[in-house]
């Protein structure tokens, strides 16, 4: 018994030691789906010759990484929305990164400030409105309360993420009792209980089922780039709302290294390449988000969409707020 | 009967024990602190998540029923046109996952989809408020949609026991004048419940776990709580808690059958050299057979399928990928091994609960089978943190020796996907298992035994080939849900690892199915492999 003890731990240490010093390479916990990050992460490789490896999932992974604690072998984790990245280092799972050309290459606003996670790309909180119907005016989230707009919105489940959001933005700007009453009068002026997707929005609007509807920058982008989906959105101006005073509601998708992150060095490298010009580039080219770099081109479909004011408020706050408009969602019971 | 030596009994209490740590973990996970996240939820939307689940979970088991009895029955027992096409044709279904049905579904019926617009356009509507039309995202559409991929579970099991039923009965039932009807409802019938029950529970726990179907259908159910408190709120012990509750919820589902089927056993001599002879349908009867069988076949398979290719082909330039034999290989791999290592399982613990003389003997099956109520990503919460805690102690072991430790070892490998399968999808093969085994009477243990057969002896010689029908289902049941499963293999895999599920749904949650409609198709197609083969082996020996 004690020999095959000992063969054991002999057998385990050498498999040890090979995955020790194995080819560079970076692994990733990735929130966003793998096909998205795909285009980049070839580039990288053929760049750099590191290796990327990757697991795609869109719940969980935090959990998973806490739960591997030390012996993990994930070096970095790509997020979706702000709330994960406040998550990861709310619950200590990453560290704080000291580069030079992440700093340059990211705003201030767009990184914590303590550099424990990073924005990669924004997105856009838009309201979808119906050519016909609306048309293209200025128009704020606030709007979407009164009275003109009774039985004239369409929109996703309050619990998506990016709704979520949007309701802490406006718990950060005007306090909890006010965003009770604007989501109460806001489900009021609903034309259908909340369902179907972004997408799912815009068709709603195409077929005459409403006026408005939220809805983020980049499906809109890439439904007017898909032939079959073109006609639908053919039919709605994206907008931009709250012009005229704070600017439209932005969150973000980014990343953040793991606490253990066994190919650190590695990692850092991949990090900084993804905020350089040409992944930011590929970023706006293929997924239509804005990127965060400045001097990086939009798309050019999402630079025909104009320029617009932006929310400057803190990220975090949006992260702060998630419980509280969460609890205001159920309160109005919006999604039933 | 005190027949088994020791290690039958400790090993079998052994496999429950393991396949049930996941759930203990949760159970562990919902003491801790939930931030009071469980108490608010109680005031504001938790009783009509409590009533949708119920809703939708009765009304699941009730249309699976009353699907699958009358076709199961039918296609074993009477002749009508195109019952052979029939016999596979009802399991078809099953190898469709329930997310791609929802998303074509829900597609095709909603205000902007091809039927309404169609309907618009012919009548001239303009707005809504011209004419009404079924609102498909209710609960009653969550339930149908379930129900059109859940109810082959009722199909397979309960034709398996018509046809497991001795045919002396039936034709019995005959002599003395009792015609199609009168032989399905008063001999068939009551003897199939028992299995009628299993595949009822299991399509319950199904319906329980499911949240892509309910989520499609903006029906909020418990399922759906769950994932808001953990994800949302952060709290995994409120998520924790609420999934207590819901397997409180199938435990009350399951005692109630209980109660219903009281004390009644039925056992059966079954002679599998005993031609069937099956009642020939004649004139509208006939017809009506075979077009119930078409609408339920069109309804449940035909229509996603049809579906799934025309996407397939708008977007094949798109679709196509050349890793696509690498994924199946995977899917392939996993679920062969899965659904062999859970047909062993359910093997011991059925014949453990059978000659066992502990009246706890009851309790290793139903441990064993708890896996599958859980929604998908926490039953793999579950099995992370077991595996992570193994890891962890093998590490501190090398550690206090001085030596580097090996990382992880269990966790985030395929052999995690592969508990993950293993804890969910027990509860199908036992099931399956034990309502074979329950029709075998008693006393052919004791002429066996008395006649000086060893336990396994007797496995062998005498209830494997009286239940190789149930294994079969057990086999084919397990295999294609392991092909489908998403939410275990998701969170659990190894880096760069894709199932041909896994691939599909990275385009479903970026909104473009369009995009995997050619993995999908393959998921299905691959599904039909051991469909026809295993139906086959189903169907001899008659």
């Amino acid at each position: 018994m004690k020999s095959m003890i000992a063969m054991a731990v002999g057998v385990m240490s050498v498999a040890g030691s090979f995955a020790a010093y194995a080819a560079d390479e970076v692994n990733i916990y990735s929130y966003r789906q793998s096909f998205l990050i795909d285009p980049v992460v070839e580039k990288f490789e053929k760049d750099t010759g590191i290796n990327v490896n990757v697991v795609f999932a869109k719940k969980g992974l935090a959990e998973r990484l806490k739960r591997e604690g030390k012996l993990t072998k994930a070096d970095l984790v790509l997020t979706t929305d702000i709330s994960r990245l406040m998550e990861l280092k709310d619950k200590g799972l990453v560290a704080a990164v000291d580069s030079s050309v992440i700093e340059s290459n990211v705003p201030a606003n767009l990184r914590d400030p303590e550099d424990q996670w990073f924005a990669l790309t924004t997105r856009v909180r838009n309201v979808y409105a119906s050519k016909d119907r609306f048309g293209n005016k200025a128009i704020s989230y606030e709007d979407l309360a009164n009275p003109e707009f009774k039985g004239k919105i369409c929109t996703r489940s309050g619990k998506h993420p990016y709704t979520v959001a949007l309701v802490s933005s406006m718990i950060a700007h005007h306090g909890e009792a006010e965003t009770k009453e604007w989501l109460t009068k806001v489900k009021e002026n609903l034309a259908r209980k909340p369902q179907g997707n972004d997408r799912g929005q815009i068709k709603a609007i195409a077929a005459g089922q409403c006026d408005v509807s939220l809805g983020n920058s980049y499906y809109f982008g890439k439904m007017v780039s898909d032939p079959k989906q073109k006609p639908a959105a053919d039919n709605v101006h994206i907008l931009f709302p709250n012009q005229d005073n704070r600017g439209a509601h932005i969150n973000v998708s980014g990343m953040a290294l793991t606490k253990y992150a066994p190919n650190k060095a590695a990692a850092i490298k991949l990090m900084e390449y993804l905020t350089g010009d040409l992944a930011q580039g590929i970023y706006a080219q293929v997924n239509m988000e804005y990127p965060v770099k400045v001097g990086v081109k939009k798309s050019d479909l999402v630079a025909s969409w104009g320029d617009f004011k932006a929310d400057n408020l803190a990220m975090s706050d949006i992260a702060k707020y998630r419980p509280t408009a969460l609890k205001l969602l159920d309160q109005v019971k919006f999604d039933l | 009967m005190i027949v088994l030596n020791k290690k039958w009994p400790a090993f079998s209490w052994l496999l429950s024990f393991l396949l049930f740590l996941p759930l203990l973990a949760i159970i562990w996970q919902s003491f801790g602190d939930d931030g009071n996240v469980f108490a608010e939820l109680w005031q504001s939307v938790l009783p009509d998540y409590m009533l949708n689940t119920l809703l939708v979970v009765v009304s699941v088991g009730a249309l699976s029923m009353f699907i699958g009895v009358p076709i199961a029955w039918l296609v074993a027992m009477c002749q009508f046109p195109m019952r052979k096409f029939f016999v596979w044709g009802m399991l078809l279904p099953l190898a469709m996952p329930s997310y791609v049905v929802a998303f074509v579904y829900t597609d095709l019926l909603e205000y902007a989809g091809p039927i309404q617009s169609g309907l618009r356009e012919l009548f001239g509507w303009k707005t809504a408020q011209d004419y009404s039309f079924f609102d498909v995202r209710t609960w009653f559409g969550a339930s149908v949609m379930l129900a059109l991929v859940l109810y082959p579970y009722v199909y397979l099991l309960a034709r398996t026991a018509f046809l497991e039923q001795s045919q002396s009965l039936t034709q019995s039932a005959r002599l003395l004048g009792a015609n199609a009807w009168q032989s399905f409802w008063r001999i068939s019938l009551p003897l199939a419940r028992p299995a009628i029950a299993v595949a009822v529970a299991l399509v319950a726990m199904e319906s329980l776990a499911d949240f892509a179907v309910v989520n499609y259908f903006a029906v909020p159910t418990l399922t759906t709580a769950v994932y808001d408190t953990w994800l949302g709120y952060g709290s995994l012990a409120a998520a924790a808690r609420l999934s207590a509750l819901m397997l409180a919820v199938l435990f009350v589902l399951i005692a109630l059958e209980r109660v219903g089927r009281a004390k009644q056993r039925h056992y059966q001599r079954s002679d599998s050299r005993e031609p069937v002879i099956r009642h020939q349908l004649t004139g509208a009867k006939k017809w009506l057979a075979s077009s119930l069988c078409l609408v339920v076949f069109m309804a449940g398979f035909g229509v996603p399928f049809i579906s799934l290719i025309n996407m397939a082909i708008d977007y094949f330039d798109v679709s196509w990928n050349q890793e696509f034999l690498d994924y199946s290989i995977n899917s392939l791999l996993l679920a062969v091994t899965v659904s062999l290592v859970c047909l062993f399982i359910a093997i011991i613990l059925g014949y453990f609960k059978r000659l066992s003389s502990s009246k706890y003997a009851d309790i290793a099956p139903k441990l064993a089978s708890t896996g599958y109520a859980l929604p998908g990503t926490v039953l793999a919460i579950g099995v992370i943190i077991p595996l992570t805690l193994f890891d962890h102690s093998i590490n501190e072991f090398f550690d206090s020796l001085g030596m580097a430790g090996p990382g992880l070892l269990l966790s985030g490998t395929v052999f995690a996907i592969a508990a993950g399968y293993t804890v969910r999808f027990c509860a199908i093969a036992i099931g399956s298992v034990e309502s074979s085994f329950n029709k075998i009477s008693p006393s052919i243990d004791m002429v066996t035994l008395t006649l000086g057969r060893s336990p396994l002896g007797m496995l062998f010689k005498v209830h494997l080939p009286l239940i190789k029908k149930g294994c079969f289902a057990a086999l084919l049941l397990v295999f294609i849900e392991s092909m489908k499963e998403l939410p275990a293999a998701l969170l659990l895999r190894p880096f760069n690892y894709e199932t041909l599920a896994t691939y599909v749904y990275q385009f479903v949650s970026d909104e473009q199915l369009e995009h995997g409609a050619l993995a999908a198709i393959v998921i299905v197609l691959v599904g039909l492999i051991p469909l026809i083969f295993l139906n086959r082996s189903l169907e001899q020996q008659q």
